[in-house]
């Protein structure tokens, strides 16, 4: 159906024909069309290669290793054995700690904004969480080894151990660097996400859904737990998915607090690895082309999560912002 | 009613409305807790010689980032040519030229771009710009910061062409001027500030980024002449210079976080403030 519709559209004049694309030629309207027509295939072009130079390059480790590179778990430039899992793990384990906290503090802050505060004051808080979107990287990993890592080594380390060290998450040694420290750095991170993309879902519900409920003898909270959030749920849902795709993505940050150290272990405390931080750490001093290439697998393979959880990210806010997450 | 219940049913109400507000509060004050570190960490070290020197050799005190801040100018300035033509040309397509099917797949494609990893980038730009020339460059780093200020350069084009009234363009028409006269001479021209703020938000984006430099523009601890050298830049300075093991070197990484920190907040103030005056929520 979509196909057809495109040359139904344009509105094409009676009297169209060889003379009147001459003349629309002459007045330079095909070729401003075909030239911007010939950029917006540029990106797409752009983004074909990409996705085509991630899948070529890898070519040598995929034939060496085929599947077995996602779960083996030795990672040994010397001998040229190349699994990835230690790196997997980390990059999971590091994403779902960091949407533990984030996910209810920023589902809170919007809740907050959306529901209670002022129209003035949510934009203006808005505003600032939007700034707080845009610190770069970089200087997230420079406040976490010199803050977070020390706060972690002194204060949030033993506390957690004192109260919940029977958990294996909480035990063994803590050295500030670690799934956890990167966790709570990724989650600042991943947080403006959650909130703006949420409030803006949350403003979307209609107005008589709360005062239904409210009208129904519920309390605020009641309205905005039970009415408000279940009517916004797959958009928030993709909010969710959207924090999620950059947590994994995210590299210089993680890199600098996560301690790097390719190792699978249930203690949130031990130094781990992610896949973005390898690549990043180990790319420029990769020697051989079979190393390079399941680096570069690696970049494929994390180039596919991303890629699979930003659709379905926009195809949870589409469907909200269309109708409506109300229950069918 | 169970008056207990009532009660309780009161207080959960109390008790969570406050926790959200302060979840909210709690967050911005994380920017301020942010922003406090730097300039507090950061001021010390700022002085004169951070802007005019080279950087010293490892172990010595004193010195400057004088190469990576012009490496960090020439990075953008390459950005800017590679991608904001491709961005604000595609953005024209899509608000004024697109049809339903081809826009749709390249509305889809620009925010699959923007969704890719920045380090997957700095691999695409290895493989197109540093592999076949053999040696790391300003320009390939350039190459992958231009990708990436192509997707919020194509939304924010398309968003605030898309905002201006098509009395405008229809106006335009009836005096007779053609389609693309009406584009260049009157949409374009009062859509302008709109576009050029969104420009500059992609590009205090990617002025930011540390990721895709890694194994394009590699980094320099001298002055990198010309485009085809490996060149410094203050993320990748910060990054360096915060993993090392001496004290005056975190010093002047701090010194470069509130640098960089200051830029792009403020770029990203202004033009926040300019976009939602004109009403047009941004990226």
């Amino acid at each position: 159906m979509a196909t057809t519709a495109t040359s139904m559209d344009r509105a094409v004049p009676p009297e169209a024909g060889p003379r009147s694309f001459v003349h629309r030629l002459r007045h330079g309207d095909e070729v401003a069309h075909v030239l911007t027509l010939m950029f917006a295939a540029l990106i797409l072009l752009v983004t074909s290669l990409l996705v085509f130079i991630l899948w070529e390059k890898s070519h040598l480790s995929r034939a060496q290793f085929g599947w077995s590179f996602l779960w083996t778990s030795v990672w040994d430039p010397v001998f040229g054995h190349f699994g990835a899992l230690p790196f997997i793990y980390g990059t999971l384990v590091t994403s779902v700690v960091s949407l533990a906290i984030a996910v209810p503090l920023g589902l809170a802050a919007a809740i907050f904004l959306a529901e209670l505060a002022p129209r003035t004051l949510s934009d203006y808080i808005a505003f600032l969480i939007d700034l707080l979107a845009a610190v770069p990287s970089v200087i997230y990993g420079l406040f976490g080894i010199f803050i977070v890592v020390p706060l972690m080594r002194t204060t949030i380390g033993p506390a957690l151990k004192h109260t919940l060290g029977f958990l294996p998450i909480f035990s063994g040694p803590n050295y500030g660097v670690g799934f956890l420290t990167a966790g709570i750095v990724l989650a600042i991170m991943i947080v403006p996400f959650i909130i703006s993309v949420s409030r803006e879902v949350l403003l979307t519900v209609p107005r008589d859904q709360r005062e239904a409920a409210m009208g129904l003898g519920a309390t605020r909270w009641e309205a905005t737990w039970k009415v408000v959030v279940p009517w916004a749920r797959t958009g928030v849902m993709g909010s969710i998915f959207l924090a999620l795709a950059r947590a994994l993505g995210e590299t210089m940050a993680v890199t600098m607090v996560i301690g790097n150290d390719p190792k699978i272990v249930a203690s949130l405390f031990a130094p781990g690895y992610t896949i973005a931080a390898v690549i990043a750490n180990e790319f420029t001093e990769a020697t051989g082309d079979l190393y390079l290439s399941a680096l570069i697998e690696l970049g494929l393979v994390l180039f596919l999560m991303t890629f699979i959880l930003n659709g379905l990210a926009r195809l949870l806010i589409l469907a909200t912002e269309r109708g409506g997450g109300r229950p069918s | 009613m169970n008056r207990a219940r009532i009660i309780w049913r009161k207080s959960l109400n109390i008790v969570m409305l406050s926790l959200t507000g302060v979840a909210a509060f709690g967050v911005v004050a994380v920017l301020f807790l942010i922003l406090g570190y730097f300039i507090y960490n950061g001021g010390h070290s700022l002085n004169w010689a951070f802007f005019t020197q080279l950087p010293k050799p490892t172990g010595e005190t004193g010195g400057g980032m004088a190469n990576a801040i012009v490496g960090s100018l020439k990075l953008l300035f390459l950005s800017a040519l590679f991608g904001l033509p491709v961005g604000l040309m595609a953005g024209i397509y899509l608000a004024e030229f697109g049809g339903k099917t081809f826009a749709y797949i390249i509305r889809y494609t620009v925010d699959l771009l923007n969704g890719v990893p920045s380090i997957v980038i700095g691999i695409f730009a290895y493989a197109l710009a540093v592999q076949p020339v053999k040696h790391f460059s300003t320009v390939a780093g350039g190459f992958a910061l231009g990708i990436m200020v192509i997707p919020i350069t194509v939304r924010a084009s398309e968003e605030f062409l898309r905002a201006i009234p098509n009395s405008l363009r229809e106006g335009a028409m009836a005096l007779g001027a053609s389609k693309w006269k009406t584009i260049a001479s009157v949409i374009l021209p009062a859509a302008s500030g709109g576009i050029i703020t969104g420009m500059l938000l992609s590009l205090a984006r990617v002025a930011g980024e540390t990721a895709p430099l890694l194994f394009t523009a590699l980094g320099n601890q001298y002055w990198s002449p010309g485009w085809s050298q490996p060149t410094s830049a203050l993320p990748l300075m910060i990054y360096e210079y915060a993993i090392s093991a001496y004290d005056d070197l975190h010093r002047q990484a701090w010194a470069a976080g509130l640098v960089l920190l200051g830029l792009v907040l403020l770029a990203n103030l202004g033009c926040r403030l300019v976009m939602n005056r004109r009403g047009v929520r941004g990226v």
